[in-house]
């Protein structure tokens, strides 16, 4: 039995794929859910084989629920993005329906689903380490911190350091994990105000107050929280170029 | 605010230029009665250089007042007693810079109703230049303004088909639809109608600019049974029209975008029970509609960036009224609420 859970914010959409998966038998759906908060409990409750996931959702989108998951079942993406929108998420073979879709092409999803599952599972994630974002991902980051769910405006993050697997983003309010690489918060941060200074570090410049030599050519950042942040040689060149200086 | 028609360089050589050959002109006159030259040379560029001082401070007073329609008398008025004292401190002037000269002081008194003709005339013309021209320029504006508009509001409703309608609205909806045929094929047919109804109205409103209250109203009615199929189990709305009867104005489409927002904001960023509210009323020569949503402070911050569709609301209404306090909005805790006020033409 494939356990599914469908998470769609209207219910006349849900109800579209239960009907469409009545032909299915072999896929049980465990649970519906109306935004991307129920959607990350039922989740981690039911450890689903394969989701059905809208992309457009309160208070977090589908993309900001993915990436709160550990463990990331399969996942079908049911939108009504226009196909523009979608073309970038195509080249990384997540299977996605466009509202309204038929019947035939619901199976056929399905269809790519049971062939080739692992496939599936290994995109979701090459999808989310890629650094194409909706509009409102360019304006904040979403947490899991002590099973809460937190959202950062981007404007709050001070520095961020990278700790292992994750990024540590720090703010006024603490740090949190994300597990994401450097890389691409580097990408996708705006650029005239977050600069990778450092292997490791990545600061918000609207915190500096003070830059101080220290050591050969290195230089220490020092930002209003007091914190002191390496400044690697091309980091300085980088931090210099957006200061303008 | 107008500019004046000495600002440009052309207007500034050509106005010299005329002043400099009536000075001549004036004391080749003068020298011609029998003057020495330089009593003549001292009269003219007295007289003149008064007169061109009187003549500015015409154009500048007007480039701040343009009397109304019909009422010129008062420029006369202004024209006349200028003139006066035009003549009067030129004659003081010069008899006390050329002392001693009886003669030239007779000559004067016998001129005095010529030169105050002249005055008379010259501060009309220079008058009735200015007045032209600033009526002109105040025209131009107008027209500008109100092609601009014209070419906005179309603009809004091309990007209103591009962009708002297609991703989210129209396939939501028809996907909604799909939803209903298989279940409830009476409650599907019902959508299909309300929303070609929709979308005619929204294609209709090409040339009539203004259109009343009670249709456009009428038309976010349509907009909202809409999204009440989609999101009817939390979606309530409430409107309330004051002013029934009363035939109201207001231009075609300006409240669509503060409406889209609204449920933007209060209904596709929220998860609870909602309600949307438009309230329209009449005060004081203006019909002042209010739309209320609520908010999620917590994924929205409406004070920041009012977004596409309240800011071409804003531009729109001061392209035809010229005025920026027409669109307001405000937070109530968890409540945004947008307020517009529409001059009522008489």
């Amino acid at each position: 039995m494939i356990k599914a859970i469908i998470i769609d914010d209207e219910p006349l959409a849900r109800s579209v794929v239960k009907e469409y998966l009545q032909d299915h038998k072999e896929i049980e759906v465990l649970q519906e859910c109306n935004d991307g908060f129920e959607g990350v409990k039922a989740i981690m409750q039911h450890k689903p084989h394969l989701i059905f996931l809208d992309i457009q959702m309160p208070k977090i989108n589908g993309f900001e629920m993915l990436e709160l998951l550990e463990e990331k079942p399969s996942v079908i993406f049911a939108t009504a993005f226009d196909e523009y929108a979608i073309k970038a998420f195509e080249t990384h073979a997540v299977d996605y329906l466009l509202k309204p879709f038929t019947k035939e092409r619901f199976d056929k999803a399905l269809e790519k689903f049971f062939n080739h599952a692992p496939v599936l599972k290994k995109n979701t994630e090459e999808l989310l380490q890629s650094p194409t974002q909706l509009p409102s991902q360019s304006e904040r980051i979403v947490v899991k911190t002590a099973g809460k769910i937190k959202i950062i405006p981007i404007p709050e993050i001070l520095y961020l350091e990278a700790a292992d697997d994750y990024v540590k983003i720090h703010t006024k309010d603490g740090s949190f994990l994300k597990n994401k690489t450097m890389g691409f918060f580097e990408e996708a941060l705006p650029k005239n105000q977050f600069v990778r200074t450092h292997r490791s570090y990545i600061i918000n410049v609207q915190e500096i107050t003070r830059i101080d030599p220290y050591e050969k050519e290195n230089h220490l950042a020092i930002l209003r929280s007091g914190a002191r942040i390496p400044v690697s040689k091309s980091g300085y060149g980088k931090l210099r170029e957006v200061l303008g200086l | 605010m107008a500019t004046s028609p000495l600002k440009t360089v052309r207007f500034k050589l050509v106005f010299a230029l005329c002043w400099a050959c009536w000075g001549i002109l004036h004391a080749y006159v003068l020298n011609w009665f029998g003057f020495s030259w330089k009593v003549a040379v001292w009269d003219s560029v007295i007289s003149n250089l008064l007169l061109v001082g009187v003549s500015l401070l015409i154009t500048v007073t007007l480039q701040f007042y343009i009397p109304q329609k019909n009422r010129y008398g008062y420029i006369l008025g202004l024209c006349s007693v200028l003139a006066l004292i035009w003549v009067l401190l030129s004659r003081t002037l010069v008899v006390l810079i050329i002392n001693g000269a009886t003669a030239y002081e007779s000559f004067f008194s016998k001129s005095f109703p010529v030169r105050l003709a002249i005055g008379f005339l010259i501060t009309g013309c220079m008058a009735l230049i200015s007045v032209l021209w600033y009526t002109v320029q105040d025209q131009q504006e107008i027209e500008k303004r109100k092609t601009e508009a014209e070419k906005l509001s179309k603009d809004a409703e091309l990007y209103k088909l591009r962009q708002q309608l297609q991703p989210h609205f129209l396939f939501n909806s028809l996907n909604s639809i799909n939803a209903l045929i298989g279940s409830q094929p009476q409650q599907a047919r019902t959508m299909i109608q309300q929303l070609s109804d929709f979308l005619r109205g929204t294609l209709r409103r090409d040339d009539n600019q203004w259109t009343t209250l009670e249709e456009e109203l009428q038309h976010l009615q349509l907009y909202l049974e809409i999204e009440k199929v989609r999101f009817g189990h939390r979606l309530s709305t409430l409107i309330k029209d004051e002013t029934a009867g009363l035939k109201l104005q207001l231009p075609a489409m300006l409240l669509q975008p503060v409406v889209e927002n609204a449920i933007k904001f209060g209904l596709y960023d929220t998860t609870g029970d909602i309600t949307i509210s438009i309230e329209a009323k009449k005060d004081d020569g203006n019909l002042v509609v209010q739309v209320s949503n609520p908010f999620d402070p917590q994924t929205a911050s409406p004070k920041k960036g009012t977004g596409f569709g309240l800011s071409s609301v804003q531009r729109r209404l001061y392209l035809l009224f010229a005025r920026n306090d027409l669109l307001q909005t405000q937070t109530n805790e968890q409540v945004f609420i947008t307020t517009i006020k529409i001059p009522q033409q008489k």
